[in-house]
């Protein structure tokens, strides 16, 4: 398990530019805000076209300016946990995990449904509406929906910026056990340097 | 009930029919518009805004006379659809359906569009990681999470098609079981002396076939909004 990442992107006045080869365990994305990281993997996902470059994952190319190869999004199967957790406000938590999971291919699916609940302990929370939620449920339910939809690698858009100091820890103790237990190649988007420390297996400065 | 005549009860038939059908007609229309209006650019968007409005502002009579031109016997879409699908509109009541539906399509693209401009466009990203093509993103999310939008264009459709007059006169005239809906019978009645007792019985059926349509789209938005507690007007 392999990124290959090579890309150029105009984003208004600014130009995001990123190379990087990592291999599996978590590579975490390191710079300030504003320096394009949420970009770059906004572009490994397929939500945002690169101007150039070549986006090489696991010996899959998923885009490639010089071949015109790019993967859309559904295709590329990666697991996108965003910093808001981006759960679907009309569905329950039960519908959002199973919204991904349904529609994987039956042979890519690697972990089940009961696996995950358990994992996360998110069992009490199946019937609820994402809106009654707190941060550090919602994002736990938006771990378990990425890792349902049976991605071969996860991307993590800064998961523990909008939680406070009890949920940060217990959300990171989850992504080292999705990390460490699950063996799940993670590509981690962070400013906060202790965080990355302690999570990272790579560190890829960006933007300094 | 109320001491409603045969006629009263034909009238109130057709004025439901009517509306209905244009609401439903025009439903698919109305969000397919929206939709480009609210997610496309495309040279020429001006011109289809300005053309879907164009009812709002027009006088009704107007209106009524351009479809005469364009859906009349002679009209080339009125000859299209008399040929390809069978249709006629002129003095027929599908023509006042057609006249509610084209009065009510600005309201009904309106209300769809702010909702479709409200819906999380990041959520759209976070289908679409999880495997949903375009396809199945825009019937899963969009279209449930602009499910307010389309209740609110339903009764103000509904609301439209059933008071739409001036278009509908003008269009396929005032024809008793075919084109003369409520307003028209309202109208007709207060032409005539001494039928000051059918044109109170009328008005009190408008305002309560109104209510009920507020009332139904308020208890929907109930059942569908519990998710995100949405309102439709």
């Amino acid at each position: 398990m392999s990124f290959e990442i090579d890309v150029t992107r105009q984003l208004g006045d600014a130009a995001v530019r990123l190379s990087l080869r990592a291999d599996a365990g978590l590579t975490a994305l390191f710079g300030p805000s504003g320096a394009g990281k949420t970009s770059v993997l906004n572009m490994v996902a397929g939500l945002l076209r690169p101007d150039a470059g070549r986006i090489v994952v696991d010996g899959e190319l998923l885009f490639d300016s010089a071949t015109r190869v790019d993967l859309p999004p559904e295709r590329r199967r990666i697991g996108y946990v965003f910093q808001d957790g981006r759960l679907f406000p009309h569905k329950r938590v039960r519908a959002n995990l199973v919204y991904g999971e349904r529609l994987a291919a039956p042979e890519h699916r690697w972990i089940g449904f009961d696996d995950v609940v358990a994992f996360l302990g998110i069992g009490h929370l199946l019937d609820r509406w994402p809106r009654t939620l707190s941060g550090g449920e919602a994002q736990r339910v938006a771990i378990g929906r990425a890792l349902l939809s049976a991605p071969r690698f996860l991307l993590m858009d800064e998961p523990l910026s909008s939680l406070d100091a009890a949920r940060r820890e217990e959300i990171m103790s989850v992504i080292e056990r999705v990390r460490d237990e699950l063996r799940l190649p993670i590509l981690y988007v962070s400013h906060d340097r202790a965080e990355v420390d302690r999570l990272a297996t790579t560190i890829v400065p960006i933007g300094l | 009930m109320l001491g409603l005549a045969p006629d009263d009860w034909e009238i109130i038939r057709l004025s439901l029919k009517v509306s209905a059908v244009a609401v439903l007609v025009t439903l698919p229309i109305a969000f397919g518009l929206a939709w480009l209006l609210a997610r496309m650019r495309f040279p020429g968007k001006f011109l289809v805004d300005g053309l879907i409005h164009l009812p709002l502002v027009l006088p009704p009579v107007v209106t009524g006379w351009m479809l005469l031109l364009a859906f009349g016997n002679n009209g080339p879409l009125g000859r299209f659809f008399e040929q390809w699908l069978g249709i006629t509109f002129m003095f027929r009541w599908t023509g006042a359906a057609l006249a509610a539906a084209v009065m009510a399509l600005p309201l009904m693209v309106r209300a769809i569009r702010l909702s479709i401009e409200a819906v999380d466009r990041r959520l759209e990203g976070a289908a679409r990681t999880l495997g949903a093509s375009a396809l199945r993103t825009f019937l899963t999310i969009t279209v449930p999470l602009s499910l307010p939008g389309v209740l609110a264009a339903t009764v103000l459709g509904f609301a439209r098609s059933i008071g739409e007059f001036g278009a509908t006169i003008t269009f396929v005239s005032n024809i008793p079981g075919e084109t003369r809906t409520l307003p028209i019978a309202i109208y007709t009645a207060l032409q005539m002396p001494g039928a000051e007792a059918v044109v109170t019985r009328l008005a009190i059926i408008s305002v309560i076939l109104s209510l009920a349509a507020l009332v139904a789209s308020e208890a929907l938005a109930r059942r569908s909004g519990q998710g995100q507690g949405g309102h439709v007007l």
